[in-house]
């Protein structure tokens, strides 16, 4: 019976947690490589970029809230969803166009590229926080549990609890279904095929006739798409502030990097990397062994690796061992 | 004198700027935006070091201020001696484990070739050692942390004038980023980018969570002052009769003697934390000038062209016999020492460090931005870049505020839109610096001051 409750345990605090805040950042870390593999440039806007569609989203929920529109038991975000992402397209295409696609014509280098992408950073967090303002905002609705604590209890008669929130397991579910339908896309049909040829090898896909206004038209709004549900997502699960997604943006490069920038697939896992890491690392095991272990064994402090006030810096660290060891990522994305 | 006429032409309406917020607003602000201004000069400087002579690009730049303010703390802060007693002995040995372990990583890496095997053993050793290392430093710190914690419950400092803190934070920058360098400048530029601005974040977490050095965020206040207090000026003869002296002409128009006594104190007050910023301008300047004069001649010198060779084209220079590898690593250092040099100073300035408010935002990206819209590789632009972005990033409420007012004037005061729009008048200095990054990046790619090379 130990044995079982020290499971539930681990399931509760480190696995659950763990999937749903992996799911979130492996949608960052897909947009990132997407934009880094095709346009070819780190965009430091990516937090600031799922911050302006959160906030859409967030726009029409209360829209829908007021009028009386909802999905029962499902928070009315799902609903609000892709409403918001047509309006992130049209950001991203419109700061494609006056902004990112000038460079692009003129083949400025990358370090170039990623200084206007801080340039738009600043003015997207500053719209962001001009029309919802900066401060911490909950837009959830609908049934909190699918699991609560106390039920689980009850129901199997151990002494741990397993709570699953509804979110998390919308977040596990949203993102599963995302990325397996943008894999089909980008290795069954022929666009998708001609996005990868693209980012292989730019010159050698302009002679076999691709499209490039096409090319980049439809990444940026894959990436429309994917920062919209990221964030909101996210939003979710915790809460929405502009903040917040700004600082996120860096385990979500670390993902991408650990994972083999270029590399979607890589991209996905490197966001359940980090994210499972920076959990396991920084949980304190004492109760899990007190489980398991013989009583005359049971350990005297937290037994804790690191404290949890080093969250982020066992992402970065992640990254920098993975730079100096194996710069293109764990799954091989391009070479640096 | 012609060809420099656009450098004088900047500067002085830059000036004109700083002494128009002295008169319609007050020489209070004025003075305090010169000052941050001059410490953002110092921290361009820095960065233009390394992007405009070098071509290296550091998104650390918050991370290195932040060592500064570090070092400002280690010098200035009286050392607390029953933390000392409580827990020194324990740092001690930890901090000698720690250079014993870095010595046998090292001593591994010489000594054997690099096999599968070698990886295993150097990475056991430093498991083992942060093992052992926290083990014998958790009781020390514990301890430390007990003592007296609402005022202390961190070692202290060395109780020097805090002056030197400015020599020592270059130093703890430079040491950080020869480390940093090491490690990351082999990457390309992106990567580089990426890397720094998280190994910045990890120097943050670090001076935020190790409250036995640095307090963490409960702050270090009330460090010593290079300059008199405002409150010991207030009573000394001299200043009175100087503060008599400059506002004699409104004085003598008041008759009342109550009168007249009164509106002195007044002119006291306000000339006292005057005089305390000038005081501070001085000491800023004199750093900004001799930074200037090191970098300008370091420009023109052999060492500069090699260095402008090495970024125009890395290949050709390694051809020419240029060790790329050694030279970057000095760039990057020297650049993060200048860094390091402006952390300090601005804790100076303050009176305080506060590890939670280092944000990228403010340290990094802002920087950089003043870095781009100056002019990359001339360092009269990266001053007058930090001067301007910071004129504007302090002024921009203010500006914002007038704006708002003037488009909706049409709009009733208590119109959701107005009230709205007003309250986050804060927000447009972050609007205001993005639209000219990228207006500059687009019509004026190399800045307002162009990098300019003369052949002598």
């Amino acid at each position: 019976m130990d044995f079982v409750n020290a499971i539930i345990l681990l399931l509760n605090y480190i696995f659950v947690p763990a999937l749903a805040y992996g799911s979130q950042l492996a949608l960052g870390a897909i947009f990132v490589t997407l934009i880094y593999g095709i346009l070819r440039f780190a965009n430091f806007a990516t937090g600031d970029m799922m911050s302006f569609g959160t906030m859409f989203t967030i726009l029409f929920t209360w829209y829908f809230q007021s009028v009386g529109i909802g999905l029962g038991f499902l928070p009315t975000a799902l609903l609000a969803i892709p409403f918001a992402i047509i309006f992130m397209i049209g950001y991203m295409l419109l700061i494609d166009k006056f902004v990112f696609k000038y460079y692009r014509v003129s083949k400025s280098p990358p370090v170039q590229l990623a200084m206007v992408s801080i340039g738009v950073m600043f003015v997207t967090q500053a719209v962001v926080r001009i029309i919802i303002g900066p401060s911490d905002r909950r837009f959830f609705d609908g049934e909190k549990f699918l699991i609560k604590a106390g039920e689980f209890k009850e129901m199997t008669g151990l002494n741990e609890g397993l709570a699953i929130k509804s979110t998390q397991v919308i977040t596990i579910f949203v993102t599963l279904i995302l990325v397996s339908t943008l894999f089909w896309f980008l290795n069954k049909t022929k666009t998708g095929k001609s996005m990868k040829a693209y980012s292989d090898n730019e010159d050698l896909a302009l002679l076999s006739g691709i499209d490039p206004k096409k090319i980049v038209m439809i990444t940026w709004i894959i990436a429309g798409i994917l920062a919209t549900i990221g964030g909101a997502l996210y939003g979710l699960d915790k809460s929405f502030k502009p903040f917040t997604y700004f600082n996120n943006m860096l385990p979500i490069f670390a993902a991408a990097i650990v994972g083999g920038i270029g590399n979607p697939f890589g991209a996905f896992l490197g966001g359940y990397v980090i994210a499972f890491s920076e959990i396991l690392l920084t949980y304190a095991y004492r109760k899990f062994f007190m489980y398991i272990l013989p009583e005359s064994m049971e350990p005297g402090g937290l037994v804790q690796l690191l404290s949890t006030d080093y969250k982020f810096a066992v992402s970065f660290s992640i990254l920098v061992i993975v730079l100096l060891y194996r710069p293109s990522g764990i799954f091989k994305g391009k070479v640096l | 004198m012609r060809k420099n006429l656009n450098v004088i032409a900047a500067y002085s309406i830059m000036m004109g700027l700083i002494v128009l917020v002295g008169i319609f607003q007050s020489w209070n602000i004025a003075l305090s935006i010169f000052n941050l201004c001059l410490i953002s000069a110092v921290m361009t400087m820095g960065a233009n070091i390394q992007w405009g002579y070098a071509g290296l690009i550091n998104f650390g730049i918050m991370g290195y201020t932040a060592l500064g303010g570090l070092a400002a703390v280690l010098i200035s802060v009286n050392p607390v001696q029953e933390a000392w007693s409580a827990g020194g002995s324990n740092i001690l040995f930890s901090l000698f484990l720690i250079v014993g372990m870095v010595l046998a990583v090292r001593y591994v890496l010489k000594k054997y070739e690099k096999t599968q095997k070698r990886t295993y053993i150097i990475s056991t050793i430093i498991i083992l050692g942060i093992i052992i290392i926290r083990f014998v430093s958790e009781p020390g710190i514990e301890a430390i942390e007990e003592v007296d914690p609402a005022k202390t419950g961190f070692l202290g400092g060395l109780g020097l004038p805090i002056i030197f803190s400015w020599i020592v934070g270059a130093l703890f920058a430079g040491g950080l980023a020869f480390v940093i360098g090491k490690v990351a400048l082999g990457l390309r530029a992106d990567y580089l980018a990426i890397a720094t601005l998280l190994i910045s974040e990890i120097v943050i977490a670090i001076i935020k969570h190790e409250d036995w050095l640095t307090r963490g965020v409960k702050n270090v206040i009330g460090l010593k002052r290079p300059a008199p207090y405002e409150v010991n000026l207030q009573q000394t003869e001299w200043f009175i009769n100087l503060v008599e002296k400059f506002n004699l002409s409104k004085l003598n128009l008041i008759s009342d003697f109550a009168e007249r006594q009164a509106a002195l104190n007044q002119f006291v007050i306000e000339g006292s934390s005057v005089f305390v910023k000038l005081c501070y301008s001085g000491l800023f300047l004199i750093v900004v000038i001799i930074l200037l004069i090191l970098t300008q001649k370091a420009l023109y010198s052999p060492w500069g062209r090699m260095m402008r060779a090495i970024r125009d084209n890395e290949e050709a220079a390694n051809a020419m016999g240029k060790n790329v590898v050694k030279q970057h690593l000095l760039i990057f250092v020297l650049g993060s020492a200048i860094v390091g040099i402006a952390g300090a100073m601005l804790v100076t300035q303050d009176g305080l460090f506060t590890p939670g408010s280092y944000r990228p935002m403010r340290y990094t990206f802002l920087i950089w931005v003043m870095v781009i819209v100056g002019g990359s590789g001339n360092n009269f632009g990266a001053i007058l870049g930090g001067f301007v972005v910071w004129f504007l990033w302090i002024e921009s409420a203010p500006i914002g505020l007038y704006l708002v007012n003037l488009t909706t004037a049409g709009l009733d005061d208590a119109h959701f839109l107005k009230v709205h729009l007003i309250e986050s008048v804060p927000y447009f200095r972050f609007l205001m610096m993005g639209a000219g990054l990228l207006l500059i990046m687009r019509y004026r790619p190399k800045g307002i001051l162009p990098e300019k090379i003369e052949i002598k």
